[in-house]
C-alpha cells in the first residue's frame, strides 16, 4: 500500500510545482477531490455488456465500481494495478498484462512462488492457484473482514474450493491427506472455528501458513515433522505442562528426532481432544505385528500381543508414542525408524537420572552388561511398580536385582567393593524378612536405599548410600531416627572433624541389618562402638556391665543404654542421658531405686589408671601385693616343707615295712610255739 | 576344771547322736579305758580328729566355695572361651548369678554355725571366752606357735629335728583365719556388689568399683591359696599321699596322730584320756565314697588353678 501511495504524490508534485509551500496532507486532500482518474475506466467497465473473447471464452469485463471502492484498493486507481495501461489511449488493447500483485505485496509473492501453489503456478499447472483465486480480484478485502474468503471463518471453505473431496486438485493431483476438510470440520479445531465462530481457532493457514505453502516433506515447511512442534505451539504454547516433563525440557524442539511429533497422535486435521486413547495407528501397526510368526530379518520375533500391552501401563500409550518416527502416510509406518525406543522422552528425569546412575555410565560407554530401561520393566508387558505382577514390585525387586548382583553373576563378578552375599544378606535381614516373609511392601526394599534409576556406589558423593547421605536415606523411613541422629555428636552437623564419622550402615551393617531387640546386635554393639572407641570399650569391659554381657547377658546396661543409641551427646551436653541433671534417671531405667550416689559407680573404671583412678589404682595394686605376697610366703613354705615331706615319707615307708617284717616274725614265733 | 573334765569326758563317750559311734566301737571304749604299753597289740580303733559337724561344715565350705569360686571366675574371665562356656553350662550368666549368691548364703551359713558352735563349746566346755581362746585348744596364734615356726624353719633347712607339734599347727591356724579374713573381705563386698544401691546410700558409688576389685582379687587370693598351699599342707603331702581325708572321715590313725600330732598324743596318753577320743573305723563304702568325693573337690580345685593361670597368662587382655 505504501509504495502506492508515493507514486501517486510523485505525481501530484509534477502536476503543481505552485502549491510547494501547501503541505502534503492538504495537497493530497485537494487532489483526491479534485479528480476520479478512474472514471475514465469506469467509463466503460461499468457497462454489464462489456465482454471479451479470451481462450475462446466470453469473459464479462464489469467492474462494479461500488465494490471496487469499497474493496481495501477502492482508493487506488486502476492503473496502480493494470500497469500497463498507464498513459495509454483509451479503449485500450486487450488482453491487458496479468496484474503483479507483487509489485506491492512482494513478500507475500515471493513466499508464493516458492511454495507448492506457485511452483505449480510456475510449471503451468492449469489447477495451480494464483492470488485471485483466494483473494478475489477487484472486489478483495482485508482478511480481517468477514466477508473476505481469506478471513478465518471462510479460510476452510477458500481452501476446500480445491481441496474438498472429489475436486480435480484432490483427485488428479498427489494429495496424501483425504476429506480434508470434512476431517477439518469434526475436529477440534473446525468444530471451534465453524460451529463457535471462534475465530482463532486454528484454520488451514494457520498450519500451512498462507503463502508459504510447502509439503510436509520439505525441512522449511511449517508441517515438516522438526517444525511441527513451533507451530502447534504458536497457539498451544503452555502445552509442555499438559504434555508431562517431556516437552518442559525443550525436548520438542531440540531433539524432536527421538520425540513423537503433535502430528503422531493429534492426527492431521483429525485432532480430538480424545483422540489418543485409540492410539493413532495401532490397529495399522497390528496388522503387521499382530501375527505371531512375525520375525525381523535377523530372526527376532517382532510379534506383539495386543493383549499383553492392552494390559500393560503403556495400554492407553500408542505404538508410536514410543516407536516415534513413524510416518502415517507409508504403507509401512515404520520404515522411517531409525532409532530404538527411548523412554525418557516420557520418562524425562528417570532418563537423566539413568544415565547418571551407575547402570546408564555403563550404558554410555557401550558395555554389554549395562541394563537398560526394558532388563527391569519389560518391553511391552510394562506394569507398574504397584502390580505385584510386575518385577519392580517391591517383593520381587530383590530377585530382579538378584538376576545380576547374586554372587556369581554379572554384576556381582564385576563388583570390588567390600558386600558379598547381598542377596542371601538381605533376605535374612530385617528388612528382608520384613518384605519376604512377612509381606510388608513398604519395608526397605534394593531401591529404597540405592534408588531405582539414580544407582551409584558408596564413593560416589551423589550416592544415596554415601555416608554423607546415607542418614537421609535411611532417614526416608526412620525419620524419627534421623531427627535424633542429625542432633547427636555423630552427625556432621554437631561435630566438625576431618576424621570419619559413623553412620547407620557403621552400626547396623549395610544388607545384613538385624532387629536391634536380637540378641546378637545387642551383644555385638560393643564391639561396634569399640571400632572408633577402642579405650573407653576396653574400660567398658573391666567392668560388671562389660564383663556380664561377656558373658552373653543382654539385659545388662551397653553402650547405648545409658548414651543413647541415635541421640548420642557428649556427657557435658546437659541434654545428654549422662550429664548431671539425667544420669540418675539413666541409672533408674535398670536400678529402680539408684541414687545420685549410686549414678557415682565408674562404669568405664580401670584400675590401670593411676592419674584418673588413683585409688582402683591402689587398691588393686595393694590386692595384688597381698596376693603375691601370700602366694611367696605359702609357696616358699610349701617348698621347703617338701624335702623333709619326702623324707618323712621314706622313714614312713621303711617302718612300715619294718612292722610288717616284726609282725610276720611273730605270727610265725606264735605258730611255732603252738 | 573337773566337772568340765568330766563333762568333756561324758560328751566324747556317751553316744552322742551327731557321732554316730558304732555300738561295737563304743563297747570297745569302755573295754580298752587300761592303759596303753607299748607291747600292747596295734589297735584298730582311730583318733576322732573332728566332730561330725565339723566335718559337714568342712564339706559344706568345699561345696560352696567351689561353687562360688566357679560362678565367680567365669565373670572374672569372661573374656576366656571357658568363661562363656561354664556359664552357658550352667544356664546362662543370670543362673550363675543366682547360683553364686546362693553359695555365697551357704557359705556365710556355714561360718555362722561354725560361730554359733563355738558359742556352745564355750558354754559346755569352757565357761569363758577366755579359757576358750587361751586354752591349749585355742585357734589363736599365741607365742608358742611362734616358736613352733621357726623350729619348723630350722627343721626345714635341717638345723633341727621335727617340732612336736601339738592339736593345731600354726599353718592350721593361719588356714583358719585365712577362711575368717575372707569371709569378710569377699562377704562384705560381694554383698556390696549384690546390693548397690542399699550401699551406696552410705558409701560413694565409685566405692562400688573399689568393693569389685577387692571381691575379686581376694576371690583370686582365696582360690589360688587354698587350692594349692592347702591342699599340699593338708591333703597332698607326700608323706601322706595321696591323700589325707581326715578332714572328711574325722579319723586319723593313732600311728599317725603319735607321728603328726605328738605333742596332743602324749597330752591324750598323759591325761589318760585317749580311749574317749577313739572310734571304730568308717566302712569301707564309707571311706570309698569320702575318697571320691574329695577327689572330685581336688580335681574341680586344681582345674580353676589351671584355668585361672592359663586366662591370667595366656588370655589376658
Amino acid at each position: 500500500m505504501t509504495p502506492s501511495r508515493k507514486t501517486r504524490s510523485r505525481r501530484r508534485t509534477s502536476l503543481g510545482l505552485l502549491l510547494l509551500t501547501a503541505v502534503v496532507l492538504i495537497a493530497g486532500v485537494t487532489a483526491r477531490a479534485a479528480e476520479d482518474p478512474n472514471e475514465t475506466c469506469f467509463a466503460c467497465h461499468s457497462d454489464k455488456t462489456l465482454t471479451t473473447k479470451h481462450a475462446g471464452r466470453t469473459v464479462s469485463l464489469y467492474v462494479e465500481a461500488k465494490r471496487f471502492h469499497g474493496s481495501i484498493h477502492g482508493s487506488l486507481s486502476c492503473t496502480n494495478c493494470h500497469a500497463d495501461l498507464e498513459g495509454k489511449d483509451l479503449p485500450h488493447e486487450t488482453p491487458l498484462k496479468r496484474v503483479d500483485c507483487g509489485a506491492c505485496h512482494g513478500e507475500e509473492a515471493k513466499q508464493h512462488a516458492r511454495s507448492l501453489h506457485g511452483r505449480a503456478v510456475a510449471r503451468g499447472d492449469a489447477l495451480a492457484p494464483r492470488c485471485v483465486n483466494c483473494h478475489g480480484n477487484h472486489d478483495i478485502l482485508s482478511a480481517k473482514d468477514p466477508r473476505s474468503p481469506v478471513s478465518p471463518l471462510q479460510v476452510p471453505f477458500t481452501c476446500g474450493k480445491c481441496h474438498r473431496e472429489g475436486t480435480p486438485v484432490q483427485t488428479q493431483r498427489k494429495i496424501e491427506q483425504h476429506n480434508i476438510i470434512e476431517n477439518y470440520a469434526e475436529s477440534m479445531h473446525g468444530e471451534a472455528l465453524l460451529k463457535k465462530g471462534l475465530v482463532v481457532a486454528a484454520n488451514c493457514a494457520s498450519c500451512h501458513t498462507a503463502h508459504n505453502i510447502l509439503p510436509h516433506t520439505d525441512p522449511n515447511s511449517s508441517i515438516a515433522r522438526a517444525n511441527i512442534a513451533k507451530t502447534c505451539t504458536k497457539c498451544h504454547a503452555q502445552i509442555e505442562a499438559v504434555h508431562r516433563k517431556t516437552i518442559k525440557g525443550e525436548l520438542w524442539e531440540k531433539e524432536a528426532h527421538v520425540l513423537p511429533a503433535c502430528v503422531d497422535c493429534h492426527q492431521p486435521h483429525k485432532v480430538r481432544k480424545v483422540f489418543y486413547t485409540q492410539g493413532m495407528a495401532d490397529a495399522d501397526c497390528m496388522r503387521c505385528h499382530g501375527n505371531a510368526n512375525l520375525k525381523s530379518h535377523d530372526g527376532r520375533s517382532l510379534a506383539v500381543n495386543a493383549a499383553e500391552v492392552a494390559s500393560s501401563r503403556h495400554a492407553k500409550v500408542a505404538c508410536s508414542q514410543c516407536h516415534s518416527e513413524v510416518n502415517a502416510s507409508r504403507v509401512r509406518p515404520c520404515e522411517t525408524i531409525t532409532t530404538v525406543v527411548d523412554c525418557s522422552k516420557c520418562h524425562e528425569q528417570i532418563g537423566q537420572d539413568y544415565q547418571r546412575s551407575m547402570h546408564g555410565q555403563l550404558f554410555a560407554k557401550k558395555d554389554s552388561n549395562a541394563p537398560v530401561c526394558k532388563e527391569c520393566h519389560g518391553t511391552h508387558k510394562v506394569l507398574g511398580k504397584h502390580d505385584p505382577q510386575s518385577a519392580t514390585f517391591a517383593t520381587n525387586v530383590p530377585t530382579l536385582c538378584a538376576r545380576c548382583h547374586r554372587e556369581g553373576k554379572k554384576a556381582a563378578m564385576r563388583y570390588t567393593g567390600t558386600q558379598h552375599e547381598i542377596i542371601p544378606h538381605y533376605q535374612e535381614s530385617i528388612h528382608g524378612k520384613g518384605l519376604l516373609k512377612s509381606g510388608l511392601t513398604v519395608t526397605a526394599t534394593c531401591t529404597s536405599c540405592h534408588t531405582a534409576h539414580r544407582e551409584l556406589p558408596k564413593s560416589d558423593p551423589e550416592s544415596t548410600v554415601n555416608p554423607k547421605n546415607l542418614p537421609a536415606t535411611c532417614g526416608q523411613c526412620h525419620h524419627g531416627i534421623q531427627e535424633q541422629f542429625v542432633n547427636s555428636v555423630h552427625s556432621r552437623t554437631v561435630t566438625s572433624t576431618k576424621a570419619e564419622l559413623p553412620v547407620c550402615s557403621d552400626c547396623h551393617s549395610a544388607h545384613q541389618i538385624r532387629r536391634a531387640d536380637e540378641d546378637g546386635f545387642k551383644l555385638d554393639i560393643m564391639a561396634k562402638c569399640g571400632r572408633c572407641h577402642a579405650e573407653i570399650a576396653k574400660t567398658y569391659f573391666d567392668t560388671y556391665h562389660g564383663k556380664v554381657s561377656r558373658l552373653g547377658y543382654t539385659k545388662t546396661a551397653k553402650c547405648y543404654d545409658c548414651h543413647g543409641a541415635h541421640d548420642i551427646l557428649k556427657v557435658t551436653d546437659p541434654r545428654s542421658h549422662l550429664s548431671r541433671a539425667n544420669v540418675v534417671d539413666t541409672c533408674r531405667k535398670c536400678h529402680a531405686d539408684a541414687t545420685r550416689r549410686f549414678a557415682g559407680y565408674l562404669t568405664h573404671a580401670t584400675h590401670h589408671d593411676p592419674k584418673k583412678y588413683p585409688f582402683l589404682f591402689w587398691t588393686f595394686w595393694g590386692m595384688t601385693s597381698l596376693l603375691i605376697g601370700t602366694f611367696i610366703a605359702g609357696g616358699l613354705h610349701t617348698l621347703l616343707w617338701l624335702p623333709r615331706a619326702f623324707q618323712m615319707r621314706a622313714e614312713l615307708r621303711a617302718e612300715e615295712a619294718k612292722e610288717a617284717a616284726e609282725l610276720k616274725g611273730r605270727e610265725e614265733k606264735r605258730d611255732g610255739d603252738r | 576344771m573337773a566337772t568340765v573334765k568330766e563333762e568333756m569326758e561324758t560328751v566324747v563317750a556317751k553316744p552322742n547322736p551327731a557321732v554316730p559311734v558304732p555300738a561295737a566301737a563304743h563297747e570297745t571304749v569302755v573295754i580298752a579305758s587300761d592303759e596303753w604299753g607299748p607291747e600292747a597289740p596295734p589297735d584298730h580303733r582311730e583318733f576322732v580328729r573332728f566332730t561330725r559337724l565339723h566335718r559337714t561344715l568342712h564339706v559344706c565350705m568345699i561345696v560352696s566355695f567351689i561353687t562360688l569360686a566357679l560362678t565367680g571366675m567365669s565373670l572374672k574371665f569372661s573374656f576366656t572361651g571357658w568363661a562363656r562356656f561354664m556359664s552357658r553350662m550352667l544356664g546362662g550368666f543370670q543362673v550363675a548369678g543366682f547360683i553364686h549368691r546362693t553359695a555365697a548364703v551357704i557359705m556365710f551359713a556355714t561360718f555362722i554355725a561354725h560361730i554359733v558352735d563355738l558359742c556352745k563349746l564355750k558354754k559346755r566346755e569352757y565357761g569363758s571366752w577366755k579359757a576358750l581362746l587361751l586354752g591349749p585348744n585355742s585357734m589363736i596364734p599365741m607365742k608358742p606357735d611362734l616358736l613352733e615356726f621357726i623350729a619348723t624353719m630350722k627343721w626345714f633347712v635341717g638345723l633341727g629335728p621335727r617340732p612336736q607339734y601339738g592339736r593345731w599347727t600354726y599353718w592350721e591356724k593361719f588356714d583358719y583365719f585365712a577362711v575368717f579374713w575372707g569371709v569378710f573381705i569377699i562377704g562384705s563386698t560381694g554383698l556390696t556388689l549384690w546390693f548397690p544401691v542399699f550401699f551406696t546410700r552410705f558409701i560413694p558409688g565409685s566405692f562400688i568399683n573399689v568393693a569389685t576389685i577387692i571381691h575379686s582379687d581376694e576371690a583370686l587370693l582365696a582360690t589360688g591359696f587354698i587350692f594349692t598351699v592347702h591342699f599340699f599342707n593338708t591333703h597332698l603331702r607326700p608323706e601322706k599321699f595321696p591323700m589325707d581325708t581326715t578332714v572328711f572321715t574325722g579319723h586319723m590313725k593313732l600311728a599317725e596322730l603319735k607321728r603328726d600330732k605328738p605333742r596332743e598324743y602324749e597330752a591324750l596318753l598323759a591325761s589318760g584320756r585317749m580311749a574317749q577320743h577313739l572310734a571304730e573305723p568308717h566302712p569301707a563304702i564309707v571311706v570309698k565314697t569320702i575318697r571320691l568325693f574329695a577327689w572330685m573337690a581336688l580335681s574341680i580345685g586344681f582345674s580353676i588353678i589351671v584355668w585361672i593361670i592359663y586366662a591370667m597368662l595366656f588370655a589376658y587382655r
